[in-house]
C-alpha cells in the first residue's frame, strides 16, 4: 500500500531530517554506487540493449541549407544486399529536437528543409554496414531556396525575445542618463560563438513496438516530458509510450528534448514491424541536435565616484530557427548578480536557418557572464580598483529588481576565500608585467552566479520484508551522481547502508521525476525521495509505538523508547510511500541562486600567443553539499567547459548554407586532458532552507558560469590584450603581443 | 577468421566492412568498448591489441586474425576490479561513464609505454622519461572526457602507477 507525501515549497524548511539522520551518509565523499558497472563496461547505454530481431537504421540528413525535397530515390538502394527499406515520412519526422520540459511535439515536417543536416530519411538494413552504405548512396533530390545563414549580415533584422525563464525585454530607470552622468563607465561589445554540448555518447534510440505500445531505449535527460513529446509527435496516447534511459553518456542540455533519431526509429519500427536501432553519427550530433547559440552582447556598466554601480546594461542579439521561441538568455544572471538602479536587459532573436538553438550547460549565465564579468574587469582596470574590492562596495543587500531578500548569498565570501587560497594578493594589477621564460603570466578572477530552480518531482520508496529499500523514479543520472545521492538521502533517513538500497532510475513506468537539467535534479528529485522517506519514518514510528522524533534508524535497526527492532521485522510485508515536491511561494519570496568565484592563472606564449591555463581554483556555495566527491566533480566539469568556452570551442557555420563546418571532435575542440591542470574546488558550508527540504541548491552549472571570463581576464592581465571575441585563440593575440 | 578476446578464442565470419569496434559491440555483445565518434578522435573505443592500445573504430575486424585482444570486460569484473578500475571508482575518474572503458584501457597501455621508456611530447629528452602529472595528461589526451574528470583521471593513474613502481 502506497501513500503520498506532498510538499509545495510555500514555506521554508528550517530543520531538515538530514541533520538528525544517524547513518552518516549525507555530504560524505562516497564513491558512485554504479561505479563498478561503469568502469568494467557493464553499464548499459541506450544503443546497447540486446533486442531480438533488431534491424539497423541509418539516418540521412539534407545536404543543403534551405529548400524543398522533390524526390528521394529509394528504389536505387532498396536492392542493395542487406537493405530492407527506406522510410521517408515527411509529415511525422521532426525538424529539430524539442526544448527541455515541453509537453508538446517538436516542430514536425521535413519536406521543407530549414537547415543543413535536417534528418529526412532513415535507411533500414540487416546490418549497420549495409544501412550506412545505402544511406551514404541515397540520392535526395531537392530545389534549393534562399536561406538566412549569416548572423553578421542579418543581425539588424531581428525580433524581440518573448518570455524564456526571463522576460525578453526589461528596463528600469534611465540607463543612458546614468552612463552620461557616471564617474566612470564601460560600453563594450562581446561575442560568443555557437557551441555544441558534444556529450561522449551520440544520441541513440532503439524503438520496440509491442501490441501498440512503444518502448524507446533513448539517451534522454528528462524521460517524463520526453515521453509526452514523443507520443504527440507519433500521434499516440502517452500511455502507449515508455522511455527507458538507465545510463546516459552525458547530456549537458543536448538530450533534454526528444531528437530526430527517436521519432525516425519509432516510425520505421512501426512500419517495418521490427525493432529499430538508430544512432546518430558524430557529425549528425553536431548538425542536427542542438547548439548553444552564438551571441553578440553589448554590456554597459556605470559607477559613481565611490565605484558603486548606478547602471547596468546587457543587450544580447542571438539567433534561432523560425518558429522557435527559445533565445539564449544571456542576461538571466545579470538580473540579480549586479545592483544598479538604472537597468536595461534585452534579448533579440535573429531568425536563421541553422540547427536548433537551445539549452547547453548553464544557458544564459555561461555565455552571459563571459561578457559581463569581462566588462566588469575592464571597468575595474579603468578605475584602478581590485575586482574583489569592487564587489565589497557593490554587494547588494537584496535582489535589485524584485527587492526581495536573498535566500542565501555568499558571493563575497567565495571571493575572499578564493583569493586567499589562490594567492590573489601577489597579482600585479598592471598587465604584461610578469614573465616566466617564454610565457607571459597573468591572473584573473570572476564571479559565478546561477539561478536555483525547483521542479515538480516524484519518487516511490519501498522497504521490503528483507529490510532492503528500493527507490523508483524516472529521474535520470547523466553523470551527475543521482544514483548515489538518492541512495544517500534514503539511507540517511531510513538508517540503511548504501548496499541495502536499490536505486531504479530512467524508466517512465516509475513516478515522474524532474529529469536532469537546469541544475534542479538533486534538489527536486532528492526532495521527492526525502518526502517518501519522511512518510516511511512516520509509518515506522507508528509500528514502534512512538512519534517520529523519538525514532533512531541506523544500520537497519529501529531504536525508540529503549526498544530495538530490525527494520525487516518492523515492516511486516513491506512498506511503500511516494514523495512529491513542487515549487511554491519560496520561488518568489526569496531570490534563490548558487554563487561562486573563479580564479585562473594563465601563461600566454610570448612568441606564439598560445594560451595555457596553469592553475584554476573555484570556491562555491550552493546550500548543502550532498556528496562532496560527486559535487566536486560537477564543478571540475563546469570549470573545464569554461576553459573550452574561453579558449577553444567555436562551432563554425558556413555563411553560404549554414553547414556546421567543424562537425566532429577533431575540428570542434573540446578541452583534452593536457589542457586542464589539477583544478581546485572548495565549498563553503551553507544551508538554504528556502530552496527545498534538503536545503541544497544546484551545482552542475555553477562551475561554468563565469569560468571563461576568469580566463579571459587572466589573459588580459598577462598581455594587456582584451579579446572581446571568444574563444581567445592565438590568432587574436598574435599581432598585439608585447615586443619580445 | 579467429582471434582471442579476453582469453577466449573466437571464430567468426565477418563482413569485411565491419570495424573491430562494431564487431565487439554489434556482433559479440561486448558493449563495454564505446563508440563516441567512429573517427579515431575521442578514444572511447580504445582497447588493447597484443598489449598495445588502439582505437578499435579505426581498425577493420578482418585485420585481426590471431590477435590477442583485451577489452574493458577482460580487465576486471564488478566483483574483481583491476587496480585502475578500482582507482577510477575511488577517485571519481568519470561521471557519465561513457568514455571510461576507453580511458582505462588507454591507461593500461600508456603505463606500459612509460615502463618501456617511450618518450612523449612533454618528455625533457628522448631518454629522459619520468612518470609525472604532465606525462600522464599528455599521454591520456587521446581520450576525451566531456564530463571533464581529467584531474581525477590523473589522480587515479598516478596512484596505480606509484603502487606498481
Amino acid at each position: 500500500m502506497s501513500d503520498t507525501n506532498n510538499l509545495v515549497m510555500d514555506l521554508p524548511v528550517p530543520s531538515s531530517l538530514l541533520d538528525i539522520g544517524a547513518q552518516g551518509l549525507i555530504g560524505k565523499p562516497l564513491s558512485r554506487s554504479e561505479g563498478p558497472l561503469k568502469v568494467t563496461g557493464r553499464a548499459t547505454y541506450s544503443a546497447e540493449y540486446a533486442i531480438p530481431d533488431l534491424a539497423y537504421g541509418y539516418l540521412v540528413g539534407a545536404k543543403f541549407g534551405r529548400g524543398k525535397i522533390t524526390r528521394v530515390d529509394a528504389d536505387a538502394v532498396r536492392g542493395l544486399p542487406g537493405v530492407i527499406d527506406v522510410i521517408t515520412d515527411f509529415a511525422t519526422f521532426i525538424r529539430n529536437p524539442q526544448q527541455g520540459g515541453e509537453s508538446k511535439a517538436p516542430a514536425q515536417g521535413v519536406k521543407d528543409v530549414q537547415y543543413f543536416g535536417e534528418i529526412v530519411a532513415i535507411v533500414l538494413a540487416e546490418s549497420y554496414e549495409a544501412a550506412r552504405d545505402a544511406g551514404e548512396r541515397l540520392v535526395v533530390e531537392y530545389e534549393e531556396a534562399e536561406g538566412r545563414f549569416d548572423f553578421e549580415a542579418l543581425k539588424a533584422d531581428s525580433e524581440k525575445g518573448t518570455f524564456n525563464n526571463i522576460p525578453g525585454y526589461f528596463h528600469q530607470g534611465d540607463l543612458d542618463r546614468a552612463v552620461a552622468d557616471a564617474h566612470a563607465s564601460v560600453d563594450v561589445v562581446y561575442t560568443t560563438p555557437s557551441q555544441n554540448s558534444a556529450a561522449m555518447e551520440p544520441h541513440a534510440s532503439i524503438a520496440v513496438w509491442e501490441e501498440g505500445t512503444l518502448t524507446l531505449y533513448g539517451s534522454y535527460q528528462m524521460p517524463s516530458s520526453d515521453k509526452l513529446q514523443l507520443a504527440k509527435a507519433l500521434g499516440v496516447s502517452a500511455k502507449k509510450v515508455r522511455i527507458i534511459a538507465v545510463y546516459i553518456g552525458g547530456g549537458f542540455g543536448s538530450k533534454l528534448g526528444v531528437a530526430p533519431e527517436s521519432v525516425a526509429a519509432a516510425v520505421a519500427a512501426k512500419q517495418l514491424g521490427r525493432p529499430i536501432k538508430a544512432v546518430m553519427t558524430r557529425p549528425q550530433v553536431f548538425e542536427t541536435t542542438v547548439r548553444r547559440a552564438s551571441t553578440e552582447q553589448r554590456v554597459r556598466f556605470s559607477v559613481d565616484a565611490e565605484a558603486r554601480l548606478t547602471g547596468v546594461g546587457h543587450e544580447t542579439k542571438t539567433s534561432n530557427l523560425p518558429g522557435e521561441s527559445f533565445f539564449e538568455p544571456a542576461g538571466v544572471g545579470t538580473h540579480f548578480a549586479y545592483p544598479g538602479d538604472n537597468r536595461v536587459i534585452n534579448h533579440d532573436i535573429v531568425r536563421l536557418n541553422l540547427l536548433l538553438a537551445g539549452s547547453m550547460r548553464a544557458p544564459g549565465e555561461a555565455s552571459g557572464m563571459m561578457a559581463t564579468e569581462a566588462a566588469l574587469d575592464e571597468l575595474c582596470h579603468k578605475i584602478g580598483l581590485d575586482p574583489i574590492e569592487f564587489w565589497r562596495r557593490n554587494e547588494p543587500k537584496e535582489a535589485p529588481e524584485e527587492k526581495v531578500p536573498w535566500s542565501t548569498r555568499q558571493l563575497l565570501r567565495c571571493m575572499e576565500e578564493g583569493a586567499e587560497r589562490f594567492g590573489w594578493d601577489v597579482r600585479n594589477p598592471e598587465p604584461a608585467q610578469v614573465r616566466d621564460g617564454e610565457w607571459l603570466v597573468g591572473m584573473g578572477m570572476a564571479a559565478a552566479v546561477r539561478s536555483n530552480m525547483l521542479m515538480k518531482s516524484a519518487a516511490t520508496v519501498s522497504i521490503d520484508p528483507d529490510g532492503r529499500a528500493t527507490i523508483a523514479t524516472d529521474m535520470t543520472d547523466i553523470g551527475t551522481g543521482t544514483y548515489t545521492i538518492l541512495g544517500q538521502i534514503a539511507g540517511e533517513l531510513l538508517g540503511l547502508p548504501l548496499d541495502r538500497i536499490s536505486v531504479n532510475l530512467g524508466d517512465t513506468n516509475s513516478p515522474p521525476g524532474a529529469g536532469s537539467g537546469g541544475s534542479w535534479g538533486a534538489g527536486s528529485s532528492g526532495s521527492s525521495v526525502y518526502l517518501a522517506c519522511e512518510r516511511l519514518r512516520e509509518r515506522l514510528a507508528a509500528a514502534m509505538g512512538c512519534v517520529p522524533d523519538e525514532l533512531t534508524l541506523k544500520d537497519g535497526i529501529a531504536t525508540a523508547r529503549n526498544r530495538q527492532i530490525a527494520l525487516a521485522e518492523l515492516v511486516g510485508e513491506g512498506l511503500e510511500a511516494t514523495g512529491q515536491i513542487a515549487p511554491g511561494d519560496m520561488e518568489t519570496q526569496r531570490k534563490q541562486a548558487s554563487y561562486g568565484a573563479h580564479f585562473a592563472e594563465v601563461g600566454v606564449n610570448a612568441t606564439t600567443g598560445e594560451v595555457r591555463v596553469r592553475r584554476m581554483l573555484g570556491v562555491f556555495s550552493a546550500g548543502r553539499i550532498l556528496n562532496a566527491k560527486t559535487a566536486r566533480s560537477q564543478c571540475l566539469g563546469g570549470m573545464t567547459f569554461g576553459i573550452g568556452a574561453a579558449l577553444t570551442e567555436d562551432l563554425v557555420h558556413d555563411p553560404r548554407n549554414g553547414k556546421v563546418v567543424n562537425h566532429d571532435l577533431g575540428e570542434y575542440h573540446v578541452p583534452v586532458n593536457a589542457d586542464v591542470p589539477q583544478l581546485e574546488v572548495h565549498f563553503l558550508t551553507e544551508r538554504d532552507q528556502f530552496a527545498n527540504p534538503l536545503q541544497a541548491k544546484g551545482i552542475g552549472e555553477l562551475g561554468i558560469s563565469g569560468a571563461g571570463a576568469a580566463i579571459g581576464n587572466a589573459v588580459f592581465n598577462a598581455t594587456g590584450i582584451r579579446v572581446r571575441d571568444y574563444p581567445i585563440t592565438l590568432d587574436k593575440l598574435l599581432d598585439q603581443l608585447p615586443p619580445i | 577468421m579467429h582471434f582471442t578476446i579476453n582469453g577466449t578464442l573466437y571464430q567468426v565470419e565477418v563482413d569485411n566492412r565491419v570495424s573491430l569496434l562494431d564487431l565487439l559491440r554489434e556482433h559479440l555483445a561486448l558493449t563495454g568498448s564505446k563508440k563516441g565518434c567512429d573517427h579515431g578522435q575521442c578514444g572511447a573505443c580504445t582497447i588493447l591489441i597484443n598489449g598495445r592500445r588502439i582505437n578499435s573504430c579505426l581498425s577493420l575486424a578482418v585485420m585481426h586474425q590471431d590477435d590477442d585482444i583485451t577489452t574493458i570486460e577482460g580487465l576486471g569484473s564488478p566483483e574483481d576490479l583491476h587496480p585502475l578500475q578500482a582507482a577510477f571508482v575511488s577517485h571519481d575518474g568519470y561521471q557519465c561513464g561513457y568514455c571510461t572503458p576507453g580511458q582505462i584501457c588507454s591507461a593500461v597501455g600508456m603505463l606500459d609505454e612509460l615502463k618501456k621508456g617511450w618518450p612523449s611530447h612533454v618528455s625533457p629528452s628522448l631518454r629522459d622519461v619520468d612518470l609525472n602529472d604532465d606525462e600522464i595528461s599528455e599521454r591520456m589526451s587521446g581520450n576525451i572526457c566531456r564530463c571533464s574528470a581529467y584531474p581525477n583521471i590523473v589522480d587515479a593513474i598516478r596512484d596505480v602507477a606509484a603502487a606498481q613502481a
